[in-house]
């Protein structure tokens, strides 16, 4: 099999509210970033695959807008996942694999500031017995942090440390959202307050993907080595969130498997857990212990442009490998409400 | 910074769906008061039901009624109710397991503050008044201080008189649109009456309008240029559908026309000439009227038509 690696990783500063710039206008500086890191330039990329939704936009085929931003014309070998950017990352990795391409560039963006971020994300749920209730995000979530906290899993108390730990994380982080810690705040939907729960912000991200020893070039030619990926899977637990059991993450443990998690330690893990709740179940699914730094970057606490989150996981991991403060560091992703999609990528520096 | 463009976005549908076999007996069961579920292939009863079991992905058909009232398996509080969700004072959402089921719904208690709710509490249905075949004919859970009844839920046909075949659900969200810095400086110049293109520094075409980037080079155009008012007719169709909320009379010519100076064709209406006078190569100007912030349409200028050659790359 090719061996597939991370080279370049670049992402915007996230903010709270974009309105000064169009998708393509936030876009393009990240874009530029991570061409000129590796040298390329956007007529020499293989495959290019994107992440993003029309639902936060709130227009059909926006993603066509953020298209021009990758010098789409004449016509390139392109493709777009409506999921968050990790998706497209696999996409851009299977591609790499079959040989059609050496070079992908991946991006993910995503604007919540023009809506409801809370109400937009009800419109993904089943449509005949979920949707019709509009029940938010951080309700769903709550639901979930209340059946960890029922089953004794964790408690508030816990919830605290982890955003604590994050958020402290990211108070160097120079393109982070929020930086630092900040008070447990009050119930947004009880037993979550607004300290369990994401920043609501835009931004964007884009890696570089290479294979063999183009992967090796583009990433000597910056002083730095490749993150290679030796695993990537992605799973989906059941339909309804009633017929799953919310404390488990069936799902994450079953891509953690296939991706071969399992096989050796791994000293870094950067997690996709919206809410802090979310960690818990994803720590145990994982089997994460004390000896694994969680998310260094602040994860999605620090900022969560929603359809880029994800990828930024992917990055900041391959980043630290990249640099050499990791040698082999676990990324998650996670899509839709309560954990109901995730991806799993093990990536290591070179032995 | 220049001041910021942004306009109220509502993006509003009735999402229409028709209905699987067992989602129907289950919507219109709610008309009715009856609750249904589905038997899965490992045996549990899943409610509310699954076209398709959640394990193996079997068709599965066999219904069941289950009870009303049933328990809770996980809540959250909610204080603040939003647009939509099934009350409009504070509630906990919650996941009722109703009794003879073995996975649980979602939907809303009605109780007076949280220290009443707890996992385990004992709940049954408070049926809408008005009920349709919608899984809002539950209008909400309330406690309730009765057993589980623990026997085996019974088969059901799944029959009903005149079954609900389908659900429109209403859906609005409300968004603030922001076009970006290159556009706002457009429908800026454009409400003074210019027309302004954007250069890519690169390739040198000129963007009208201009959305921030080059989709050739990839690269933000950077030079604002003031591109017509005169243009030409690159090509053109005949309307002859009277579009609603549109106050044209039909047929109209919609077309695109290249502005003097500009890379590629903008389209618009034309007006002040018969539909059937209109040609490739019209020269055309834009009219303006009253306070309008962008062109009515665009008329002839009487100038000669262009010839071909001057166009066809902007076709
Ligand atoms: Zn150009």
């Amino acid at each position: 099999m090719r061996e597939v690696a991370i080279v370049a990783f670049g992402q915007s500063d996230h903010v709270r509210d974009s309105a000064q710039t169009s998708e393509v206008e936030m876009l393009m500086p990240v874009l530029h970033d991570v061409l000129r890191r590796t040298g390329l330039r956007t007529r020499d990329i293989g495959f290019t695959c994107s992440g993003s939704s029309d639902y936060l936009a709130g227009r059909a085929f926006s993603f066509t807008m953020a298209l021009d931003g990758v010098g789409a014309w004449p016509p390139i070998s392109e493709s777009h996942v409506e999921t968050d950017g990790a998706w497209a990352l696999y996409e851009a990795w299977v591609k790499l694999l079959t040989g059609e391409a050496d070079t992908a560039l991946v991006y993910a963006y995503g604007k919540s500031s023009p809506g409801d971020l809370r109400e937009v994300l009800t419109r993904q749920l089943d449509p005949y017995y979920l949707a019709p209730l509009w029940p938010d995000s951080v309700a769903l979530a709550a639901l979930q942090a209340q059946a960890l906290i029922d089953a004794g899993r964790t408690d508030e108390a816990e919830l605290a440390a982890i955003a604590d730990r994050d958020r402290t994380a990211a108070a160097a982080h120079p393109h982070a959202q929020r930086r630092g810690p900040r008070p447990a705040g009050e119930y947004v939907v009880a037993p979550l307050r607004t300290g369990d729960c994401p920043p609501i912000g835009d931004g964007a991200a884009a890696v570089i993907l290479a294979a063999g020893d183009t992967a090796r070039r583009l990433a000597a030619a910056q002083g730095r080595r490749p993150a290679w990926i030796r695993g990537l899977d992605h799973r989906i637990e059941a339909h309804s969130l009633g017929v799953r059991d919310l404390t488990d993450s069936p799902s994450t443990r079953l891509a953690a498997e296939r991706a071969g998690v399992f096989r050796r330690p791994v000293d870094t893990a950067e997690l996709h857990a919206p809410f802090t709740s979310q960690e818990v179940v994803l720590r145990d699914a994982l089997a994460l212990d004390d000896t694994v730094r969680i998310n260094p970057s602040g994860g999605a606490q620090a900022a969560n442009p929603v359809m880029a989150t994800g990828l930024i996981r992917l990055g900041e991991a391959a980043d630290r490998i990249q640099r050499g403060d990791s040698d082999r560091a676990l990324a998650h992703a996670t899509s839709g409400p309560c954990l109901q999609q995730n991806l799993v990528a093990v990536l290591e520096g070179e032995a | 910074m220049a001041e910021i463009r942004t306009a109220p976005l509502v993006v509003e549908f009735p999402f229409t769906r028709s209905l699987g076999p067992v989602q129907s007996a289950f919507l219109t069961g709610l008309r009715e008061r009856t609750v249904l579920g589905v038997r899965a292939g490992d045996g549990r009863v899943i409610v509310p039901p699954a076209e398709y079991d959640p394990v193996t992905a079997e068709e599965i058909r066999d219904l069941v009624e289950v009870g009303s009232a049933g328990t809770v398996t996980t809540w959250a509080w909610n204080p603040a109710p939003r647009r939509g969700q099934p009350l409009a004072t504070p509630f906990a959402w919650v996941l009722v397991r109703l009794d003879g089921a073995d996975t649980a719904l979602l939907h809303a208690l009605d109780v007076p503050g949280p220290e009443s709710v707890h996992t385990g509490l004992r709940v049954r249905i408070r049926w809408a008044a008005e009920r349709t075949g919608a899984i809002t004919d539950i209008a909400c859970f309330t406690p309730y201080d009765g057993p589980g009844s623990g026997a085996e839920p019974a088969a059901h046909s799944g029959e009903f008189a005149d079954p609900v075949t389908g659900i429109t659900t209403p859906a609005r969200l409300d968004y603030t649109y922001a076009p970006g810095r290159a556009q706002s400086r457009y429908l800026r110049a454009l409400a003074g009456r210019k027309t302004i293109g954007e250069r890519c520094p690169s390739c040198r075409k000129v963007y009208v309008p201009p959305r921030g980037a080059c989709p050739t080079c990839g690269i933000a155009t950077d030079t604002q240029v003031e591109v017509g008012p005169r243009g030409t007719v690159t090509t053109y169709c005949i309307v002859n559908i009277k579009a609603r909320n549109l106050d044209i009379e039909v047929p109209y010519v919609y077309a695109h026309i290249a502005l003097d100076g500009a890379g590629l064709a903008l389209h618009a209406r034309i007006g002040g000439i018969s539909y059937d006078e209109v040609r490739m190569g019209l020269r055309v100007e834009p009219v303006w009227t009253g306070d309008g912030t962008f062109p009515d349409h665009y008329r002839p200028t009487g100038e000669p038509d262009a010839p071909y050659d001057s166009y066809k790359e902007l076709i």
